[in-house]
């Protein structure tokens, strides 16, 4: 299998801060392939490279087999890409951008059509109506409509979904599964870890390292920890008196419980007994499920 | 493929600034403004001369001197002095700019044969008021002794200079100012329109899309670099027609002179507004960048301070500012109808200015940071 995007020991730096440091990975092709990582943790200096926006420092990049320095002509062809702001034309209307980004690719509309059909389905209904005046979730649909107009191999969303109501985040990864459908491979960055689970792979990025790449089941397998749930009345001293108990090697709030990353040294039976001789007589701790937040933030910390 | 795309990026921008609630605005209202209201206020026209006559003389001829001074239209007598001192008193307390001194025995010795010499002295603290002032009074004062010579048959005319003002007979400021006018307007708009334009697509973040786009940064530039012909023409035409309509100023050479000239300074100044835009991150820093060049192009090209009265390295200066061709292309149309074969070297200026700031414009624009 070829794959779509070629990542070798890129790295940019920004003065004295390194935004990309040695990055390596392949997105293969006809993948929806994730970037998970935090606010400021290079994900956006990396789109940038790959769509010919910003050079690196060192290290090579290809996308669809084009290289991102020598053939980045041929690339902006090749890729559609949706930055992470709205960068359509607000006094354009929905109808206008879609012509304007199709003719400046020298496609027409609807040559391809069939491809931004079912995301351009809702927006078909007021194709006067200017750009600055649609919905979040609208704006964001035909931002990708405009991505796609030009029937790219590969497709750059950064943080597709930050600011977008959940019903709509729903639905955007919908779209994206019938995109892959069609072949075209897509890099997808998020910082909302549950999204981690829709793609095929993920590369956990943080300060400008990868910490792993794999499909997101086989990276929670690979954890190594257990996790478990603990809640009580009172959280504050709960935290306090399990981060005291032997075998917990780190507990953090997680929703409206608190997590436990454990090793082997850790008994249910005894942290049960200890928090009860603390007077957290309402104390509960049960097994949980691990997530990709959990590896995230062990990862992190290493 | 190219011509096309420059099309519809054309199409693009001129939908966009059809649509902006300020660029129509600004090019039909800003001339009206600056060519109606500036004249008026920003007047060198010099019409309330005060003079003061010390008449030593006390002669028929000395009287109707003063009188006619008075008479004049831009002249008037604001007092009569018996000594030098009194009148100078009336100069440094505001009252009078001139002073003119008839010395004693001026019709006498007038008769005599003999040449006696008027005095005039002006207030140089308003330059133009003075040396305008004293060549007004010394115009009448001599138009009254001519006249009583004639009178007199008497052929003995005292040799007498006389300035005469060619292409703008009595000075009027207005005549110079409004090609000055349209050259400022020229200046702004087309300085800060696409600079504002470009730069604002960077804040609002359309250049991202854009740069990914298989457009060509040529064809981008000049895409923003055209529209702004189509402004400056405009601007010029409004121009033209409020100079006729108002102030009854038509440009005595050819109209298409002007127009050329125009265009190549259009682009002189919207090259410089993409290459200001380009190094700048902020509308904020961008307008700071481009005033500063209007400031040095507004007291350097000779719009308001002559070049001829500059210091020396001053002068050479202006060769590099390049407003100062297309002013002086301007007023040489407008006042003196020149033609191109008067004014082919001011041409070339601008076109090699125009082809070197879109030049730069295209080569500072990056579309990989």
């Amino acid at each position: 299998m070829n794959n779509a995007i070629e990542i070798r020991n890129i790295t940019k730096r920004f003065g004295n801060l390194a935004a990309l440091d040695n990055v390596t990975f392949s997105v293969p092709d006809g993948s929806v392939f994730g970037l998970i990582g935090p606010d400021g943790a290079g994900k956006t200096t990396l789109y940038s490279i790959l769509a010919t926006l910003l050079a690196p420092d060192s290290g090579r990049a290809t996308v669809a087999g084009l290289d991102v320095i020598k053939d980045f002509k041929r690339l902006r062809s090749a890729i559609g890409y949706m930055p992470e702001r709205f960068s359509l034309y607000p006094d354009l209307t929905v109808s206008e951008n879609l012509h304007f980004f199709a003719s400046l690719f020298g496609v027409r509309v609807e040559d391809n059509f069939d491809l931004i059909a079912p995301i351009f389905g809702q927006l078909a209904k007021f194709p006067h109506r200017m750009a600055a005046a649609l919905s979040g979730g609208m704006k964001q649909k035909l931002a990708l409509s405009c991505a796609l107009i030009h029937r790219p191999k590969v497709l750059l969303l950064d943080e597709p979904t930050t600011g977008v109501d959940a019903v709509s985040r729903s639905e955007f990864w919908e779209m994206l599964a019938t995109l892959k459908q069609k072949g075209i491979t897509i890099l997808v960055s998020t910082s909302y870890m549950d999204e981690a689970e829709r793609c095929d792979r993920i590369a956990l990025i943080n300060k400008g390292h990868i910490l792993d790449v794999d499909a997101p089941g086989k990276l929670v397998d690979k954890t190594g920890i257990d996790i478990y749930n603990a809640s009580a009345r009172e959280m504050y001293p709960l935290l306090q008196a399990i981060r005291n108990i032997d075998g917990v090697k780190d507990c953090y709030t997680f929703g409206a419980t608190l997590h436990l990353a454990t090793d082997k040294n850790f008994n249910l039976e005894n942290a049960i007994g200890r928090l009860r001789q603390e007077g957290l007589t309402d104390a509960r701790i049960y097994p949980a499920k691990g997530n990709i937040e959990d590896l995230f933030i062990k990862l992190a910390k290493e | 493929m190219k011509a096309n795309t420059l099309k519809i990026l054309l199409h693009k921008e001129i939908s966009l600034m059809k649509r902006s609630p300020l660029i129509p605005r600004i090019i039909i209202a800003m001339p009206i403004l600056v060519m109606l209201i500036i004249p008026l206020v920003a007047t060198f026209d010099v019409k309330n001369i005060d003079v003061a006559v010390v008449d030593n003389d006390h002669s028929e001829l000395s009287r109707r001197i003063a009188a006619d001074i008075d008479a004049s239209e831009y002249l008037s007598i604001t007092g009569c002095y018996f000594r030098y001192d009194e009148a100078l008193a009336a100069v440094e307390n505001g009252t009078a700019d001139v002073i003119l001194t008839i010395p004693q025995n001026y019709l006498k010795d007038l008769a005599n044969g003999k040449m006696p010499k008027l005095d005039l002295k002006a207030n140089g603290v308003n330059v133009t008021k003075g040396t305008l002032g004293a060549q007004y009074a010394a115009a009448s004062a001599t138009g009254t002794l001519r006249q009583w010579q004639n009178e007199q048959g008497s052929a003995t005319l005292p040799a007498t200079t006389s300035v005469i003002n060619r292409y703008n007979p009595t000075l009027d400021f207005r005549n110079y100012m409004i090609p000055a006018l349209m050259v400022i307007l020229i200046i702004i708009i087309c300085g800060y329109l696409p600079t504002l334009n470009l730069v604002n697509e960077k804040e609002a973040g359309t250049i991202e899309a854009m740069n990914v786009t298989p457009v060509g940064k040529f064809v981008f530039v000049l895409s923003k670099l055209i529209p702004y012909w189509i402004v400056g023409l405009l601007v010029v035409t409004v121009g033209m027609i409020i100079g006729w309509a108002v102030y009854g100023l038509i440009p005595e050479g050819n109209i298409f002179l002007i127009y050329l000239a125009t265009l190549l300074f259009s682009l002189v100044m919207s090259g410089l507004g993409v290459f200001v835009a380009n190094k700048s991150a902020t509308i904020l820093q961008s307008i700071f960048m481009i005033f500063a060049f209007i400031i040095i192009f507004q007291l350097m090209s000779g719009l308001f301070t002559p070049i001829a009265s500059m210091p020396q390295w001053a002068q050479y200066i202006t060769y590099a500012i390049p407003p100062r061709y297309f002013i002086e292309i301007m007023r040489a149309v407008y006042l003196k109808g020149s033609s191109m074969a008067d004014l082919w070297q001011q041409y070339a200026a601008l076109l090699g200015f125009a082809t070197l700031l879109s030049i730069i414009a295209a080569i500072t624009y990056k579309k990989r940071a």
